[in-house]
């Protein structure tokens, strides 16, 4: 296995067009564990973590563009006001050690419909900035999953950052777990509200063969809530957007629970997500 | 011990390449692995410089146990989940299972051998001892390794919070209540 180690972006970019098949790794986190148990043997490793030119967050505009190599750590520490869904989901990731190497954007190179990032991203709107020797691709993240473990970047590309509209409304994310450090989702939910756009934002972790919006519950909900009054959450609109939740997904049985479990327990985690999303709009009158 | 371990370790022995201990570090020059495939690799443990030829697979846990003869960092389950093979890393806590040595190229170590300044022991483990934190003992080089990362991150402001922030940390024996209060004592 051969170890590659580009100093700079655009030598990553080359080694990259000249080793399609090497595996990028950043903090390891993911690609170690089928390494140690010899799960898949990369034919190279292209190592990331030297390339100062990923750690960096920065906001542009209404967007914070987070570099691929920003930690689950510093985003909960310096982002957790712009982006807090996102924030949240990291607090959840593995534990505090794995947070202090693990990012998104491994999360995302990994695509396990089960990573912790992707239903914020989801409910955020995010967009994947990929780019190889021949240019850079803005992929919105709606298009980016395309299978179990698989995602949209062509052989050569790599991930330099993501793209995450700031939060303009509360924003929520929830999951279920055996434990509370070191839990790989029996599946999660995210909620996001986009008060300016009437519009709701959502995504469905570890329960289909991708993350994926519930776009129907979105649309059903947009429509329900008194946007301008404010006024309590209808408990018969909460249970239904669950319902709808749940319809959205396609889940399977397996070692970390049964498909009937996450239907019910999607159900439930987006009820309470909404209500306590909507606890703080309501909360914050007219802004 | 068993002769699997016996030569388990002979084998890991054999195979390396003696590590040269060095007084200054000195970064390795990037690109392309050499023919051998063995990458070159240096950094400081507890101060000291290492200078290391490593096959790109193996972990900082592997290198530090068989190449390095620091056994005190230990190995729980290999994947991440028990937080037994602890380290940091420039000051870091980070998983020595899921790092590779490869990638610590330049890079600042500490493991549970480098605490204690001598015969005196770091206030974390005295308090682990006065404290009862342990039974089997085989968890505690990593936890004292977080104790003492979550002591300088400022995350040991309440029961509460110790437990969440020492939560990527198992003890199988179940020693817990005492874990929090060792870490409550070396907080004071």
């Amino acid at each position: 296995m051969d170890f590659l180690r580009p100093l700079t972006w655009d030598e990553a970019l080359a080694y990259k067009a000249g080793r399609p098949e090497a595996t990028p790794i950043q903090g390891g986190t993911d690609v170690m564990v089928e390494i140690n148990l010899d799960k898949g043997r990369p034919a190279a490793l292209l190592d990331l973590n030297p390339i100062s030119e990923l750690t960096g967050w920065s906001a542009e505009g209404r967007t914070v563009r987070v570099g691929a190599g920003v930690t689950y750590s510093r985003l909960i520490g310096e982002l957790g006001s712009l982006l807090p869904g996102l924030a949240q989901a990291a607090r959840t990731v593995g534990s505090p050690q794995i947070r202090n190497r693990g990012t998104v954007a491994g999360n995302l190179g990994a695509a396990s419909p089960a990573g912790d990032s992707h239903p914020p991203l989801l409910a955020s709107g995010a967009v994947v900035e990929a780019e190889s020797a021949r240019g850079r691709r803005m992929i919105p993240i709606g298009e980016f999953y395309t299978g179990v473990k698989r995602n949209a970047l062509a052989p050569d590309e790599l991930i330099r950052a993501v793209h995450v509209p700031a939060a303009t409304g509360p924003q929520y994310f929830s999951k279920i777990g055996t434990r509370n450090a070191m839990v790989i989702a029996v599946c999660s939910f995210a909620i996001a509200l986009h008060p300016g756009e009437r519009r709701i934002g959502t995504g469905i972790g570890s329960a289909a063969p991708t993350p994926r919006r519930a776009v129907a519950a979105e649309e059903f909900l947009a429509g329900e809530l008194d946007w301008d009054g404010r006024s309590a959450l209808d408990p018969g609109v909460a249970r239904r957007f669950g319902e709808l939740v749940a319809e959205a997904a396609s889940p399977i049985d397996d070692v970390r629970g049964r498909a009937d479990y996450r239907l019910h327990s999607l159900s439930v985690m987006a009820r309470r997500a909404l209500g306590w999303a909507w606890k703080d709009y309501a909360g914050r009158g007219s802004a | 011990m068993t002769s699997g371990d016996l030569s388990r370790r002979r084998f890991f022995a054999q195979a390396a390449v003696a590590s040269v201990g060095m007084t200054v570090p000195m970064s390795v020059e990037p690109g392309a692995p050499e023919a051998d495939g063995l990458v070159e690799v240096a950094f400081t443990v507890n101060g000291k410089g290492e200078r290391l030829r490593v096959d790109p697979r193996i972990t900082l846990l592997d290198a530090l146990r068989e190449r390095l003869e620091l056994t005190g960092t230990k190995k729980g389950c290999d994947r991440g989940q028990c937080g037994a093979c602890t380290v940091h890393v420039d000051g870091r806590r980070v998983l020595s299972c899921l790092t590779l040595v490869a990638t610590m190229d330049g890079k600042r170590l500490t493991t549970i051998e480098g605490l204690a300044k001598g015969d005196r022991l770091h206030p974390v483990q005295q308090a682990f001892i006065d404290c009862d934190g342990f039974q089997c003992g085989f968890c505690t080089p990593g936890q004292i390794m977080s104790a003492v990362a979550v002591l300088r991150e400022g995350h040991a402001k309440s029961d509460e919070e110790i437990r969440e922030a020492m939560s990527g940390n198992i003890c199988r024996c179940g020693a817990y209540p005492n874990i929090v209060e060792a870490v409550k004592q070396a907080r004071s």
